[in-house]
């Protein structure tokens, strides 16, 4: 069958402003969005730019909006989204080239929250031990693989980027739950500040956008009570 | 731009980044990577990491051991396999402590689970050995490992490709690296380079591989004159989704799944007896092929059930007296094997619109993972020659690397335990030598043979196309140097291998901008393929045996007498040049390798 794309395309060499430009590529139901893009730039414009790896939906590269939601584009197929498809960047990150975006100022808010374990009493010769039910508290977000797909399709983040933003307080969730850590209170301290997690106003964009089915809001509920009460369980 | 640096590392996956903790503790560190570390193909490893903790039952290192020489084909370095097996239990403990969530066990210990050739070598039976988080045990590894640079503010250049390696004098002295942001080239001083650059899994048409697993670690270091080691040896793992090679874990078999052919029958019974559906990957893919070679594919087109309904699990599981650690007959239902494996439940979800827990996934052998690289001896230093001569200030870790522990075909969770202790070893060998060592000369024209390659790749415009080479290699490396092999189909592949070289030298990219050139980095990426592919047909031509990964239909037998040597396998103007060198035995004898 064949799938009209408009594409979002913009070169900071070249263009005073962005622009979109049609394509048609021959599809099966069963192509990804990353397969049709793969299309575009290897048979009719490599000048085509975006970012890819894994293509199936683990490493995070190609978060963009497609159709007006945020998506992994290894992770829609024709099959989900039609043979009209418009492929533009996450929005709320600066541009850099067609769907490339400048993703420094994400990874700059997950590194505030302290992503890491803290924990300063020596550890064990053997493991840590920690219950079945401990290591379930925190599951889901483990599973975040940073794409941004969330804090990209948040209404508030789009208002000021200096919201920190859902990733980074999922990412903060993964350690204020587990047992082993003990870093909760400054992580805490940290997101109620004016740019952390009072700017959420539950809109559910972040759990529709995640392509890990992690449930963002819920997470990010469970830390407003955290900050609330004062106790994590 | 020129930058100075200690100890520069290449890669940011699980290796890399091991590296990068150990190195930076005493030596002035930078990390350059093509990908955000977070990126990088460690974090698609599912099924778990191999370490003899016992945590569910009898375990020990020196079983790990001798299952890794066996399912290497006992051409893996003996002493070098000890070392890994050994270091696995503290290095495991080491991730748990910098918080990576393992699953559990209800003692509340690492959860360890069965994987394809890991046994109890006095009852020759699964054991449970792949300490895991569910399916996502290389994300968790990625993960923490990043975390922990992050916490001890380790230097990253991220998204700077590196494009070559400079050696001066005999000694490793720097790296050039493209910054992809700006296209601006920059040549990084050194006195220790460590490469972690992971595989070459886009050679073959189908692959679990990531588009960027592209074999640059290995290309870059042969055109350089350092010698690829065991490069025939290429995995191709029995459980990817048919047409598209997604990656099932084995962890899956693990659980109990089983592979079933058009016939309905569990096939794996007639290969090997005794473990079955986890005996060795190069095992089980041989066994697939064979069968839909005969006919027995599904409705006799090219790919098999895996099957891990509960239905089916439960009545081989009942068949095979398995049982839980408690003794209990081993009995699963839907949301245990959903809580086990739910990114392989997503995938089928996903890809195939199939659910596992009640439809049976379609699964063919899908290229996977290199055994051979660049060779190393235990430490991570690169060694040049037949003689194991090292290499000053050059390491390399991980996928890249060739030390070798894998041999000829490489047991699953040991490429996860691989990236943790030599990414380890490497980085700690890298900042000893830069400690007492001073930084070498820079060549003159540093940049030069780099700017050389890329310039050609430039100009005006061209009809021959990157992707239509590619395309051809990965289809003629998928059909003749693939699971089964013979003299006639791996000379032809070689020689169009070899076409396609010469093709290449006429393409010109179409991207002639600076800024995010993908364009042009993909164009160098199918250089680097095209080098790996003709060192790998080369290298497999000549081995007239069958061991491992290598299978050949001309010469179905293993031969020690002549074989049980590495190649090493350098890169000249006028062709490749073969040499060998022996094989490290210690304690164990080859013998017949059975499952």
């Amino acid at each position: 069958m064949e799938v009209k794309l408009r594409i979002f395309r913009y070169n900071p060499e070249v263009d005073k402003k962005p622009h979109y430009e049609n394509y048609t590529v021959e599809a099966e139901l069963t192509d990804q969005v990353l397969d049709l893009l793969n299309k575009v730039k290897w048979d009719q414009d490599g000048t085509l730019s975006y970012r890819r790896s894994c293509a199936h939906g683990i490493c995070g590269s190609d978060a963009m909006r497609i159709n007006g939601v945020n998506r992994l584009a290894c992770k829609v197929l024709v099959r989900d989204v039609g043979t009209n498809i418009t492929v533009e960047p996450i929005l709320g990150l600066p541009v850099i080239k067609d769907l490339i975006v400048d993703m420094e100022p994400f990874f700059e808010h997950y590194r505030s929250i302290q992503p890491y374990l803290i924990n300063d009493e020596p550890p064990p010769v053997r493991e840590r031990l920690q219950s079945q039910e401990q290591r379930v508290r925190f599951d889901d977000t483990t599973k975040c693989i940073l794409c941004a797909a969330c804090t990209t399709s948040c209404p508030s983040f789009w208002a000021s980027g200096e919201y920190v933003g859902p990733a980074a307080i999922v990412q903060a969730h993964r350690f204020i739950f587990d047992s082993r850590d003990h870093g909760a209170a400054e992580r805490l301290k940290i997101l109620n500040d004016r740019m952390g997690i009072w700017r959420c106003h539950d809109i559910y964009n972040c759990t529709d956008a995640c392509p890990r089915e992690i449930e963002v809001t819920k997470a990010l509920g469970e830390v407003k009570v955290a900050i609330a009460t004062g106790k994590v369980d | 731009m020129r930058h100075q640096y200690e100890v520069v590392i290449v890669g940011a996956g699980g290796a890399g980044l091991m590296a990068a903790l150990y190195a930076s503790k005493t030596a002035k560190t930078a990390v350059l990577s093509k990908l955000y570390p977070v990126r990088s193909h460690t974090g698609t490893a599912q099924g778990g990491v191999g370490a003899a903790l016992g945590n569910l039952e009898e375990d020990k290192p020196e079983w790990h051991t001798f299952d890794t020489v066996k399912g290497s084909d006992y051409l893996g370095d003996q002493d070098s396999i000890e070392f890994m097996c050994q270091e696995a239990v503290p290095t495991v403990y080491e991730l748990e402590h910098m918080g990576l969530p393992f699953d559990r066990t209800p003692e509340g210990r690492i959860a360890q689970r069965p994987f394809g050739g890991h046994t109890n070598n006095v009852s020759g039976k699964p054991v449970r050995r792949a300490c895991y988080a569910a399916d996502r045990t290389g994300h968790m590894i990625l993960q923490t490992l990043y975390q922990q640079c992050i916490k001890n503010k380790v230097k990253f250049f991220d998204e700077f490709q590196v494009l070559d390696v400079l050696i001066e004098n005999g000694v490793a002295a720097g790296v050039v690296a493209a910054e992809l942001l700006t296209g601006e080239i920059h040549v990084f001083h050194a006195k220790s380079i460590i490469f972690a650059t992971g595989g070459w899994g886009r050679v073959w048409e189908i692959t679990s591989n990531a588009h960027s697993y592209t074999g640059d670690g290995v290309a870059i270091t042969m055109r350089r004159g350092i010698p690829a080691q065991d490069m025939e040896f290429f995995q191709f793992h029995p459980t990817g989704i048919y047409k598209m090679g997604i990656l099932i874990t084995e962890g899956v078999r693990g659980e109990g799944g089983v592979l079933i052919n058009d016939e309905g029958e569990r096939f794996m019974d007639r290969y090997a007896p005794t473990v079955k559906d986890l005996a060795s990957r190069d095992v089980v893919s041989r066994a697939m092929y064979l069968e839909m070679r005969d006919g027995r594919g599904i409705n006799g087109r090219r790919f098999l059930y895996l099957d891990v309904r509960p239905d089916t699990v439960n009545k081989f599981a009942a068949l095979d007296g398995k049982t839980r650690p408690d003794g209990r007959p081993y009995q699963v239902t839907g949301d245990e094997i959903l809580s086990k494996l739910p990114d392989i439940i997503d995938f089928c979800r996903t890809y195939l619109a199939v659910d596992p827990i009640t439809q049976p996934m379609p699964v063919q052998p899908t290229a996977h993972y290199g055994m051979g690289g660049i060779p190393t001896n235990m430490f991570g230093e690169v060694v040049k020659d037949e003689k194991n001569t090292v290499l000053p200030g050059l390491y390399a870790a991980g996928e890249v690397a060739c030390v070798s522990v894998h041999g000829a075909n490489r047991l699953g969770t040991n490429s996860l335990l691989d990236i943790i202790v030599f990414g380890k070893q490497a980085g700690i060998k890298a900042a000893e030598y830069a400690s007492g060592a001073s930084f070498p000369s820079l060549p003159k024209d540093a940049d030069g043979f780099l700017l050389q390659q890329l310039e050609s790749l430039r100009g005006e415009k061209s009809t021959v196309k990157v992707s239509d080479i590619r395309r051809e290699m990965q289809e003629v490396m998928m059909a003749d140097v693939g699971v089964f092999r013979t003299e006639e189909g791996m000379a032809k592949a070689l020689q169009k291998v070899r076409e396609l070289k010469e093709q290449f030298k006429e393409v010109r990219v179409e991207d002639q901008g600076k800024v995010f050139n993908t364009d042009l980095y993909e164009a160098w990426e199918l250089g680097c393929l095209l080098d790996v592919a003709e060192v790998t047909a080369v290298s497999a031509l000549e081995r007239k045996e069958s061991r491992g990964a290598h299978a050949r239909e001309d010469y179905p037998k293993r031969l020690d007498d002549e074989w049980l040597k590495h190649t090493l396998a350098t890169l000249k103007p006028e062709g490749v040049d073969l040499k060998y060198k022996p094989v490290t035995l210690t304690r164990f004898e080859p013998k017949e390798r059975v499952y």
